[in-house]
């Protein structure tokens, strides 16, 4: 909302800087965007007058001019331009002068003329012809009567470009305060000065407005009142410059009067108002009902537009004219050649109004008013500012009288006023009284101990309202501030310890965190080849949208780490460590939510990645959590992993996660040319399977025996299985199995391998005989020859 | 004899002086004082020497061993010190070459900020709570006094799965399911994703953070808001960090308030970062309105509570001086390896 400063002044009388303005309404509640004084750039600019021309000696469209700017020294000026004539009053731009766009404007010669500044059209003031609808855009602006022609005068002044305009953010709740007098009465409450507000006054004319309009509320719910009016003899002209100055101060482009009077109202008071030529008004009826299913309009914006059966229209005898609230029809709207129109003062249901606005898409002034719902209780008296200012531009003759349809009227809010639960609720101690001046600034009015809001205010519903007004004026500055008090608990659940726990271990792996986006492309599932009927792609898909990259919920994280993955490599980062706990989501019907689940997510790749330094950093992950008792199994099936190089992490029957080299039919979907390994763990598992109970072991007190055992297996034999054998064979005192080397070569015969461990054996008893150990290695000869596996000599 | 003794001890003397290293030393501690050395040899002649005799050049002869037995150790100890020296003088390193670095892992920069404004809260005795991001639309909107049709829904372009399922766009539906559970005293944060749909640009992304606060108990008021507020922006920007306090407009706390912080950088004189005005708005804020609390099953007649709002990605790009959110998505190594 942008606010006249020329406009306030008419309302409150504030002797305050604009800086304190801003600051001052901010701090009561109404947000200063930013302010702005019209003309600003425009520096050394002056009224002049025309003295005489001559053609350029040596141009065919040049002319030089001599000009009073009212010193007694003349200026000799030289301009393109060709619609001047001797005695013009012009903007002329001094030596050293600027105009609109930051242009500077200095002495200098014009085909050999010397020429003393420079002669300005609209434009030059960064205005157009709506703003001075006598003057000619594409020639030099010469000023009317309705200016300042003191010759010498600033531009900006004589003009009236001089305005300083406040643009405030208007919340939702306050359309009062979508007006000039809303804000007015919010200046003048902040800063304590009287609001002069006059009643419209409207001169007794012709006729009866009953004669020539007939008004019908079809649909009371959602019009809840309807005053109409009747001008006749129009004469469209433009409006005068104060009416146009503050339309354009306010954002509005002046059009001519009639249409600048709805919008000036509209702007004073919030109403949106509209006008309809009678001529057009089938039966001289307004109806306002409901659409009929295959009604059509064409609106002021000149599209064609099917009306549904549940929007709220105006029509005539036959047909609808305007979208309630929205916008007029173009066919009825104010021409050139209109006699007699009808003004509308209405007030609609707001939900009615946004959810037809949003269906057709366009937003409008009025709309955006209307939805917020405006106060019926102001239609007539706004209506009559219309009127009084018709007469007062001599825009036409006013019928005698309105047409009034108010079936429900409004009533005000009354509430107890409970002046010690409004201190109690925000901490404060006014006394009754203090609160009640506060109040009556704003017209509530209190009276027997109840509260009356008035009924602009629609926001106002509870004592908790009324404490916000009394709390903004009162300064929220003001407020003592008090340290929380009390006991609370401030403990971290299990689950958000364990978070912290992954984290601080991945972080500690060399793995750097990201943060990917929860929705994605439903194209991902099959870049990263998961078959059609993959039960991953029960996905949830987001009905409205931004695009089909960002349109359903992931079910894995893997895409969305790829992404990452083949940003980095295609920034040419030769590595890149990542993970993330990201969520996943699970469609459960359109009954129940969604289960959410977080997924440990894992990549890697460069020159320092294998599949075992994945590895490694998804066993320092378990071991930190305390997951000892896991398997991992060999998996060839996952078709976004490699068949050859991937593992299944089983704990107790579930299955906690998967880890490998990713496919490389998936790295080529995402554009990636190196090896990429990958790993994702099932945060509920890890969280359900975890142990934190840490008890201390003794030191070993006895010494240990080391052993050194290779044997000879067949390729496909798994390191697993012969240390699982290996253990069992040993028995209790094996304290630590490691493999130290695998070997395939020509030492060995072909598809054989050789697997070398070394043992440490011990007792926490006693120290262990050499005998002892020994039988504990044929054991574990025997064992393996069971399997297969041969001691290499 | 004594002569010989005494020739020793000078050659002695002299050959000790002139050894560099204490391998040379001990080979000659062997030759000169070992069982098969010079000393001993001389020694085994004493038998040849008269009775008289004997006594004296005995005591000479280990006067002899003493003092070369005394020079050997000195000669040691100073060439040992002298080694040390070499060692230390040859063992010089360029210490401004780099240093073999174990990586680590860099945590996400919204991760640091949200982990240091959860512990500030841990400090006030504020618990960590979550709700779903998919949510009900009543819970999102209904519950906290936004009905359907409300001109603040607008404000909050909404991603929806069904009419009455979205995606939450913002984290104060925590708020309402924490009061279904939870009786006062109710002192919470919630951190989480919320979503709108708002196209990517540099300060706008479909998805970003939050972090929702609600206190419930009885007796609060907005001077408690104020208070707690007040010490959160203290914490998180200094202690000589001030707020202001802007009444603004939400459905579902009444009064309302936009909180500003003096600008962390200029310190409140007005430079690019607050675009001059000296303050930074970091967060929304008001107490529950009566309606909420009811609709949460709480009695407002016996309690109130006030409750705020931060937006994550604001204070972590005013924190580090990020000028494109973009980046905080697409997480590119050369920018995470900077935090």
């Amino acid at each position: 909302m942008k606010l006249s400063k020329k406009w306030l002044n008419d309302y409150v009388k504030l002797n305050i800087t604009d800086k304190e303005f801003a600051s001052g309404m901010t701090l009561s509640g109404s947000k200063v965007e930013g302010y702005e004084e019209e003309g600003s750039e425009l520096k050394n600019i002056v009224v002049g007058q025309v003295l005489s021309l001559e053609r350029h000696p040596d141009s065919d469209h040049l002319w030089v001019c001599q000009v009073d700017v009212g010193e007694s020294e003349k200026l000799q000026i030289v301009t393109g331009a060709q619609n001047l004539k001797a005695g013009d009053h012009v903007p002329v731009a001094l030596n050293n002068s600027v105009v609109h766009g930051g242009q500077k404007i200095k002495n200098g010669k014009l085909r050999g003329v010397e020429s003393f500044g420079m002669l300005c059209s609209l434009g030059e003031l960064g205005l157009t012809a709506h703003d001075f609808p006598y003057a000619i855009e594409d020639g030099i602006f010469v000023l009317g009567d309705d200016c300042d022609l003191t010759l010498g005068k600033d531009i900006r002044e004589a003009i009236g470009l001089n305005d300083v305009v406040t643009e405030f953010e208007i919340t939702s709740n306050r359309p009062d305060c979508m007006s000039v007098v809303g804000l007015a009465c919010e200046a003048a409450a902040t800063f304590d000065v009287p609001i002069e507000e006059k009643e419209p006054v409207v001169k007794a004319g012709e006729g009866d407005v009953n004669d020539l309009l007939k008004v019908t509320i079809a649909a009371p719910e959602l019009c809840y009142r309807y005053v109409g009016a009747v001008v006749k003899n129009v004469r469209v002209a433009p409006s005068p410059r104060w009416m146009r100055e503050r339309l354009r101060a306010s954002g509005v482009r002046p059009i001519n009067n009639i249409v600048d009077i709805t919008n000036y109202v509209m702007l004073e008071f919030g109403q949106p108002m509209h006008a309809f030529d009678l001529r057009y008004l089938e039966g001289n009826q307004v109806i306002v009902r409901l659409a009929k299913k295959g009604d059509k309009i064409t609106t002021l914006d000149g599209i064609d537009r099917e009306l549904e059966d549940d929007m709220l229209v105006i029509a005539d005898a036959e047909k609808p004219v305007a979208v309630a609230g929205v916008m007029g029809g173009e066919y009825s709207g104010i021409m050139d050649d209109t006699q007699t129109i009808v003004f509308e003062s209405a007030c609609f249901n707001g939900f009615s109004v946004r959810s037809t606005a949003k269906r057709f898409g366009m937003r409008t002034e009025a709309s955006s008013r209307f939805e917020k719902e405006l106060d019926p209780n102001g239609c007539l008296r706004y209506l009559n500012r219309a009127l009084e200012l018709v007469q007062l531009l001599d825009a036409g003759d006013v019928v005698n009288g309105v047409v009034d349809c108010y079936p429900t009227p409004k009533k005000a809010v009354t509430l107890p006023f409970d002046w010690q639960w409004i201190n109690n609720f925000i901490g404060i101690d006014l006394s009754e009284e203090e609160q009640k001046k506060i109040l009556e600034k704003i017209d509530f009015k209190i009276e027997n101990g109840m509260i009356t809001a008035p009924t602009w205010r629609g926001d106002i519903e509870h004592l908790a309202d009324i404490s916000e007004e009394v709390a903004r004026f009162f300064g929220y500055q003001n407020i003592p501030n008090r340290p929380l008090g009390g006991v609370a608990s401030a403990a971290r659940t299990p689950v958000q310890q364990l978070q912290i726990l992954v984290s601080n271990t991945l972080l500690a792996c060399g793995l750097s965190e990201v943060a990917t986006y929860s929705f994605m492309s439903p194209k991902a599932y099959d870049k990263i080849c998961l078959p059609a009927d993959s039960k991953l792609r029960n996905y949830i898909v987001i009905s409205n949208p931004l695009g089909e990259d960002t349109s359903v919920m992931r079910t894995t994280p893997l895409p969305s780490i790829m992404e990452v993955i083949s940003r980095n490599y295609n920034n040419r980062n030769p590595e890149a460590s990542v993970f993330e706990l990201a969520t996943v989501y699970f469609s459960n019907g359109t009954e129940e939510l969604p289960t959410e689940k977080q997924v440990i997510t894992l990549a890697m790749y460069g020159d320092k990645c294998s599949f075992f330094t994945l590895k490694g950093v998804v066993e320092e992950l378990l071991e930190e959590t305390g997951l000892k008792n896991y398997d991992v199994e060999s998996v060839s099936d996952d078709p976004s992993f490699h068949p050859g190089r991937t593992g299944r992490l089983v704990v107790n029957g579930k299955e906690l996660g998967i880890f490998g080299e990713l496919h490389p039919a998936v790295l080529e979907n995402y554009g990636v040319g190196t090896r990429v390994y990958a790993a994702m763990i099932d945060f509920n598992i890890l969280f359900e399977e975890r142990n934190d109970v840490k008890i201390y072991k003794q030191l070993p007190k006895f010494p240990a025996s080391t052993r050194d055992i290779a044997a000879v297996c067949d390729a496909e034999t798994t390191v697993a299985a012969l240390e699982k054998t290996i253990s069992k064979a040993v028995g209790n005192i094996l304290e630590k199995i490691t493999l130290f080397d695998v070997y395939q070569g020509s030492q060995i015969a072909s598809g054989k391998k050789s697997v070398a461990f070394n043992l440490i054996l011990r007792s926490p008893e006693r120290t262990l005989t050499d005998e002892e150990a020994d039988s504990a290695m044929k054991r574990t000869i025997e064992a393996l020859k069971k399997i297969g596996a041969e001691i290499r000599s | 004899m004594k002569e010989q003794l005494e020739a020793m001890r000078r050659t002695a003397e002299e050959q000790i002086k002139n050894f560099n290293l204490r391998s040379e030393l001990e080979a000659f501690r062997v030759s000169f004082l070992g069982k098969k050395g010079e000393l001993t040899a001389i020694l085994k002649q004493m038998g040849k020497l008269s009775a008289e005799e004997r006594p004296a050049m005995g005591q000479l002869a280990n006067e002899v061993r003493a003092y070369i037995e005394n020079q050997l150790t000195e000669k040691s100890e100073e060439l040992k010190k002298k080694e040390l020296r070499d060692r230390l003088q040859k063992e010089k390193l360029d210490v401004t070459m780099p240093g073999e670095r174990r990586e680590l892992g860099h945590k996400h920069p919204l991760s640091i900020v949200l982990d240091e404004v959860k512990d500030i809260f841990f400090g006030m005795g504020f618990d960590v709570a979550t709700g779903p991001e998919i949510e009900w639309d009543y819970y999102n909107f209904e519950a906290l006094n936004i009905p359907k049709g409300h001109p603040a829904r607008d404000t909050q372009d909404t991603f929806y799965i069904t009419e009455n399922m979205l995606l939450r766009t913002q984290t104060s539906p925590v708020q309402m399911r924490v009061m279904e559970k939870q009786k006062p005293p109710i002192r919470i944060i919630a951190p989480g994703r919320v979503y709108r749909s708002d196209a990517v640009d540099a300060t706008h992304s479909p998805l970003f953070h939050q972090i929702e606060g609600l206190v419930i108990d009885e007796g609060i008021t907005m001077g408690d808001l104020k208070g707690n507020l007040e010490t959160f922006a203290k914490r998180l920007y200094g202690e000589e960090t001030k707020i202001r306090l802007r009444p603004h407009h939400f459905p579902f706390t009444e009064p309302s308030c936009e909180i500003d912080v003096s600008c962390f950088r200029c310190g409140g004189k007005g430079c690019p970062m607050c675009k001059g005005e000296g303050w930074v708005e970091i967060l929304g804020a008001g107490m529950v309105h009566p309606k909420v609390l009811q609709n949460g099953g709480i009695d407002p007649e016996k309690y109130s509570g006030y409750a705020f709002g931060i937006g994550l990605e604001r204070i972590v790009m005013f924190r580090f001086e990020i000028d494109d959110m973009r980046l905080l998505y697409e997480n590119d190594l050369r920018f995470l390896s900077q935090f």
